[in-house]
């Protein structure tokens, strides 16, 4: 009995952990069905090229992607052959030829998703003195995750007019930034893109879509983690029973 | 020294009569150690606390072999390591949670001595011994917490090693020493790592002294009284059974949050490379430094504040005479097991005020909180001691377990 309260308390501080570690007065944000949550939750392959394909058409134009390579995107269902014509259309520069100059190549596989822009001056020259962030670990780096960058990137709106007076220029009002001052104009327009699968592109979508594929861009052994998991759990519940029946066989004979 | 003859193992004969590690081990965690028939199950924390530390060194040997301490790679490499290091996504969140659980275990297995009063004579040196291994893990969960070079590692350092500034007259000198410069950077980064790898091995060492000094007077018990010889039994195979038992939950809990869970305990802003120029809108220490942090922010003079802080924790070394009863467990102290159960309270309400702002109520219950933590130990313990009477302690362990009611 004791074991069972105890256990229930220190589940009770784990999932307080979160709300223990964060300070209070955050946004509250509208919790999406993911195909990856849950125990067993997975990735759905057809969403996470959705997501890609809105990056790389809208998103990629300012922000970069640094711990992807294009080899990566095997693992969301492109052929190895796709890869290679997808890292052929960027280029590389390289340092350096026999004769020490610096020259052009075709991407591989092997290299990186170039960022849009060659170093933070120049980001930040482009962009009214903003930075446009990497996104690779975007959903881990943010409380809330895909849901928070779903409800941020379809959370634009007009200023409500106590705010309409401190808005500074070129920033724009979002419901869920902190601050609710953004310095990245809504971005998702219905049918902006056209979906290679066919899918109706609403804005509504493509946020879903890319917060999907920004979340196997930072967790990419999610899957893998969450079936590892099954197993370890399984065998060690059973270690724990066996465990606890062969205690209370030694104890047999003591008196206590 | 003592060797088993006649097992029918010559060659084992042979081995032990030159070197009797075998028995050495069978006389610390084994037959040969007699412990208290009626330990409950929060006697397991200390075997978990040393399964933990075993995880943790595996795990941070293998992080090592991938990790790059430089302030231009750090985080990079912890990615790579996530990334392309087979299983390194792994090795890091066990890691990074193992020193979560590290500490969820030994505040039990400290609450536990409080409660059953096992810093008392004769363990005041293996309770010496726990608050030097206490006090190891916290230096080294800090400074493995900064090697992932995040935003909060950059800044949780930086605040942390500022602290030492407010030493007088070489607080300054303390503090270019502890960075290796003058600001939080690359030197101070290869010395938190070299130190991160130092330490842990030195906890072992101490750890090997505090089961010395548990093996001189044994076992404490939830009764508190001294174990008749015929109250004991052999601590294999009774205690490894129930610690094995006791194993199994403990993991079971750990890899829930290992494989469902892993970045719960850690703060989302160390998903940002550290950068010196954007200082986060609110800088908080893992959750378990959270109770002194409150403590250290309580006071608005700095000097004051970490003073109070350090002070809370080596006010403990003289708590075996604090507390002047000489009944130790609570079972027999009405009035310490409801005092205790306050103090409880006080450090939960501690760690949720070292998570907010220090303004407004946090601050009021910060204040309100060091102000009891204190008092508990320096004027309640003493005076409790004093004027309680404690319930009648039964003559043998056997006694009540074996007067229990049927339950």
């Amino acid at each position: 009995m004791r074991i069972v309260l105890f256990a229930a308390a220190a589940i009770t501080l784990i999932g307080f952990a979160p709300a223990i570690t964060q300070a209070a007065g955050e946004v509250v944000l509208e919790e999406q069905e993911w195909s990856f949550d849950g125990p067993f939750g997975r990735f759905d392959r057809q969403q996470l090229q959705r997501g890609f394909q809105v990056y790389r058409e809208i998103c990629s134009s300012c922000h970069g992607l640094d711990y992807i390579a294009f080899r990566n995107l095997q693992e969301i269902g492109y052929s190895e052959d796709q890869t290679k014509v997808l890292a052929s259309e960027y280029t590389i520069e390289e340092c350096c030829d026999d004769q020490g100059d610096i020259f052009d190549r075709p991407a591989i596989p092997a290299d990186y998703y170039p960022n849009p822009y060659p170093n933070e001056q120049f980001a930040r020259a482009s962009n009214n003195g903003a930075l446009p962030p990497d996104l690779s670990l975007m959903t881990k780096a943010r409380h809330g995750g895909p849901d928070y960058m779903y409800n941020l990137i379809i959370g634009y709106e007009e200023p409500p007019a106590e705010m309409a007076e401190e808005m500074m220029d070129g920033m724009y009002y979002n419901t869920v930034f902190e601050g609710n001052q953004i310095a990245m104009a809504q971005q998702l327009f219905d049918d902006l893109i056209e979906y290679s699968d066919g899918t109706p592109a609403t804005s509504d979508q493509m946020a879903r879509d890319v917060s999907a594929f920004l979340h196997w861009a930072a967790e990419p052994k999610l899957e893998v983690r969450k079936q590892t998991g099954v197993r370890v759990l399984l065998f060690t519940f059973i270690f724990t029973v066996l465990a606890y029946f062969l205690k209370r066989r030694i104890w047999a004979d003591v008196e206590h | 020294m003592s060797t088993e003859k006649g097992r029918g193992m010559p060659a084992f004969d042979w081995f032990e009569e030159r070197l009797p590690i075998v028995s050495f081990i069978d006389h610390s965690v084994g037959s040969k150690y007699p412990a208290p028939k009626n330990l409950n199950y929060f006697w397991n924390f200390g075997a978990l606390a040393g399964l933990v530390l075993v995880i943790m060194i595996v795990t941070g040997i293998l992080l090592a072999m991938s990790y790059t301490p430089h302030v231009d790679h750090a985080f990079q490499s912890v990615e790579r390591i996530m990334r392309d290091v087979n299983s390194g996504w792994l090795l890091r969140y066990m890691h990074a949670n193992g020193a979560s659980f590290f500490f969820i275990v030994v505040y039990i297995h400290i609450f536990r001595g409080l409660y059953y009063g096992s810093y008392k004579s004769p363990r005041e040196v293996l309770w010496w011994l726990g608050i030097i291994i206490m006090l190891l893990m916290m230096a080294t969960a800090f400074m493995g917490y900064v090697l992932p070079w995040g935003q909060m590692s950059f800044w949780g350092a930086t605040v942390i090693t500022n602290l030492f500034s407010a030493i007088p007259l070489i607080g300054d000198e303390i503090v270019t020493l502890l960075w290796g410069g003058f600001s939080v950077d690359n030197p101070t980064l290869t010395r938190f790592y070299a130190l991160h790898y130092l330490m842990p091995f030195v906890l072992v060492g101490v750890v090997v002294l505090h089961i010395w000094a548990l093996h001189i007077p044994g076992s404490n018990n939830p009764v508190g009284i001294d174990a008749a010889p015929q109250d004991k039994i052999p601590f294999h195979p009774y205690y490894t059974a129930k610690d094995m038992f006791g194993v199994g939950v403990f993991l079971l809990a750990y890899f829930t949050v290992v494989f469902w869970f892993p970045n719960a305990m850690g703060h989302t802003d160390n998903y940002i490379p550290a950068n010196p120029l954007s200082t986060p809108a609110h800088i908080v220490p893992e959750w378990y430094f959270l109770p002194f942090y409150a403590i250290l922010r309580s006071i608005d003079d700095k000097l004051t504040g970490v003073i109070l802080m350090f002070g809370s924790i080596l006010i403990l070394f003289v708590l075996p005479w604090l507390d002047t009863s000489r009944v130790r467990s609570a079972t027999f102290r009405p009035i310490y097991k409801v005092l205790f159960w306050i103090f409880l309270v006080d450090c939960v309400v501690l760690t949720w005020c070292g998570a907010q702002l220090p303004e407004g109520l946090p601050l009021i219950l910060s204040r309100v909180g060091t102000f009891w933590y204190f008092f508990h130990f320096l004027v309640l313990l003493p005076v409790v001691g004093w004027i309680e009477t404690p319930k009648p302690l039964p003559t043998s362990i056997s006694t009540p377990v074996v007067a229990k009611p049927a339950e």
